[in-house]
């Protein structure tokens, strides 16, 4: 199995930099990231890739089982770190990919040396006691969101080509039409990022974390971050005067000045 | 209607001046009130989505004051949450990328707790140096588009159902037909001392149940009977007479072997049948092998089969012929044939049906024919006994690919060769 293939992965950068793996969470794809890329690239060594199932990934190597937990997108990243063999990865993870950074560096202690959570939440879901910002019933209500948009008229969210690997010549419109995803299988990675209850999990973080959150986001409102930074012993929080669930796009200075103070200072 | 420097036509003069006054009257219509009243939603978001500006015909829908909105509200306040989660993972991404969304389904939370499917468009308006000032977006109702949809969907889901389902039916019909097929053959060949036996059944369709048969079994201590045939057609119908014919053969040799008298009481029980409606016969040879001191003896007849073969010890191969065998269940009354011959320590007995023979092979799909049988016979190595026979036979039958398009039953019967004086291996 070709990892730099089947999860699209991009390095640039300044080849003998620190590592920043910067990974992306529901809805898109590592294009997210591009206006923050130039910024990190100055310094550090930064690695790009597509979960399966997302963006230019190798969509045949996806599988329902593997992607319906968020363990399976945590060996994704794992994989494509011991496919690069990095070690002392500052891994920086949007959105649901925070918690896979977790995971992952659960899982792989020795390759992970910080931890940037941007937007994270453990869990979307109001409990009792504990307030997400969403009931199952809104998730379902994405769900169905997202086959309205998968009809076929709505260009932007449906993919131009639908599993046709022997046409490669399509691959340029796919570019154009990122962010793109096969219905089923981002119906798969919506249910799981927002069912998932990963709370338990940031106890296990022992790497000195980043949770870097908006003032105004409704995906993952600040009673969430204030949660993750409280449970994350020794967590640095930092809260970013933008507004949505994408600072690296919508503030994307901050969100890289945000990214480097904590990388250079804590090292 | 544009009017150029062409002088007009008296005659539409006055058509003219009708349009005018039309055009005239709309352009009354002032911009403000274009915007306020028109048929879709508008408004301005601030790059942070606050509302600075919304037109009456979206403010009616969502049942809210100006006074309540503008300045107060973001973009995403006016979405039901499900849309408020799309446009947050996907449409807000995307315009901050692209610079413009269009078209994109998602619910308002419309007056009086309803809901409003609409589409969404929006674009960013930035300055000369290419800084974004706003968003500008249109709303419109889609809710009769969404039922549409909806219904589409549905049928969507329902015929991939219904296609999962028809799979799954399939293949339990496929291992029925397996085992139906199974059954209409021996599952493994009697051992008969001094008698060396193969078999090969190749199945055309795994959706179609073949009528192909074969059948080896005792008749007492030192005979033998056995058949192979064809019954005419394939499918479930197929199936019963092929079934029906196995057993009135293998009843039928227990109660007297004559190969003619068998076949005569399988055409009997087959016509009686046959004058019943369903208009199926067969072909077949049936035969008995008995037992001598320098190998076994060979009775048979047949209706209307392909010729039994006969490879020697010598390498040569003949055909046993058997002229004038009827097929099977036809008339009341049949004539069958029967032949005879001895299989010495080295000779193979052979029977097949015609998929065997009615292959088509070549460019020219010709077909394989009894010589190119008898040639390949011929050609196999001298020690070739009925297991290496079929072995081989089996290969030609796949190397025959698609111009193979029948089920095809094989069946060799023979003595072993003695091991050469002095040479065999200890």
């Amino acid at each position: 199995m070709d990892i730099r293939h089947r999860n699209n992965v991009t390095v640039t950068g300044r080849a003998d930099g620190p590592v920043v793996l910067l990974a992306h969470g529901f809805g898109c794809d590592q294009n997210m990231w591009r206006m923050v890329v130039p910024a990190l690239a100055e310094e550090y060594r930064v690695v790009l890739f597509d979960y399966v199932g997302s963006g230019r990934s190798d969509s045949s190597a996806w599988s329902e089982q593997r992607y319906s937990s968020l363990a399976g997108y945590a060996q994704d990243v794992l994989d494509v770190c011991q496919e690069l063999d990095l070690r002392d990865v500052a891994f920086v993870g949007h959105s649901v990919s925070a918690m896979v950074g977790v995971l992952a560096a659960a899982k792989e202690p020795e390759r992970f040396s910080r931890l940037v959570m941007v937007a994270p939440s453990p869990r979307y879901i109001d409990e009792d006691g504990y307030r997400g910002g969403f009931s199952a019933e809104d998730i379902n209500e994405l769900l169905e969101s997202l086959d309205s948009n998968y009809l076929g008229w709505s260009a932007a969210m449906a993919p131009v080509i639908m599993g046709n690997p022997d046409r490669p010549e399509l691959g340029a419109e796919l570019t154009a039409s990122f962010c793109a995803a096969d219905p089923d299988k981002a119906r798969v990675f919506a249910s799981t990022t927002f069912l998932t209850d990963s709370r338990a999990d940031l106890r296990t973080v022992t790497v000195p974390t980043l949770v870097l959150e908006c003032a105004h986001d409704v995906i993952a409102p600040r009673e969430v971050g204030a949660y993750v930074h409280a449970a994350i012993p020794g967590s640095r929080l930092v809260t970013l005067n933008a507004t949505g669930h994408c600072p690296q796009l919508s503030a994307p200075e901050a969100t890289a000045q945000a990214i480097t103070a904590f990388l250079g200072g804590s090292r | 209607m544009c009017r150029t420097g062409a002088l007009p036509d008296p005659d539409e003069e006055q058509d003219v001046d009708t349009t005018d006054a039309a055009f005239t009257a709309l352009l009354e219509d002032s911009a403000e009130e274009l915007y306020e009243q028109a048929p879709c939603g508008y408004l301005s978001t601030l790059m942070d989505g606050t509302i600075a500006k919304i037109n009456t015909t979206l403010l009616d829908w969502l049942g809210l004051s100006r006074r309540r909105v503008v300045g107060r509200m973001r973009f995403t306040d006016l979405l039901t949450m499900g849309s408020k989660l799309y446009h947050e993972t996907h449409y807000a991404p995307l315009l901050q990328m692209k610079g413009h969304v269009n078209g994109i389904a998602m619910e308002l939370r419309a007056a009086e707790g309803a809901r409003l499917p609409v589409l969404v468009t929006s674009k960013v308006k930035t300055s000369a140096d290419g800084e974004p000032l706003l968003v500008r977006t249109t709303v419109f109702d889609a809710s009769d588009r969404r039922a549409y949809e909806t219904e589409l969907l549905r049928g969507r889901q329902a015929a991939e159902q219904a296609r999962r389902q028809a799979e799954a039916d399939r293949e339990r019909l496929q291992e029925a037909l397996a085992v139906l097929q199974q059954s209409l053959l021996p599952t493994a060949l009697p051992v008969i001392p001094g008698l060396e036996t193969a078999s090969h059944y190749h199945t055309a369709s795994p959706d179609l149940l073949g009528g192909d048969f074969y059948d080896l079994f005792p008749l007492d201590d030192a005979r033998w009977g056995f058949f192979l045939g064809d019954v005419c057609g394939k499918g479930p119908q197929a199936a019963a007479v092929t079934s029906l014919t196995r057993y009135t053969l293998r009843a039928a040799a227990l109660h007297n072997p004559d190969p003619v008298e068998v076949l005569t009481t399988l055409n009997t029980v087959l016509s009686q049948r046959y004058s019943s409606g369903d208009t199926r016969y067969c072909t077949a040879i049936y035969g008995t092998l008995e037992r001598r001191d320098d190998g076994f003896a060979v009775d048979l007849a047949s209706g209307g089969h392909p010729l039994a073969l006969v490879r020697r010890a010598d390498g040569g191969a003949e055909y046993l012929p058997t002229p004038g065998g009827m097929l099977i269940g036809i008339m009341p009354r049949a004539k069958f044939t029967p032949a005879s011959t001895m299989l010495v320590p080295g000779d193979t007995l052979l029977l097949y049906t015609d998929g065997l023979t009615e292959a088509r092979i070549g460019p020219r799909r010709e077909l394989y024919g009894d010589d190119a049988l008898r040639a390949f016979a011929t050609a196999q190595p001298s020690a070739t006994g009925p297991q290496a026979l079929v072995t081989a036979l089996t290969a030609l039958l796949d190397s025959f690919g698609d111009g193979l398009d029948d089920d095809t039953a094989l069946l060799a019967l023979g003595a072993p060769a003695l091991a050469p004086a002095g040479g065999g291996p200890a």
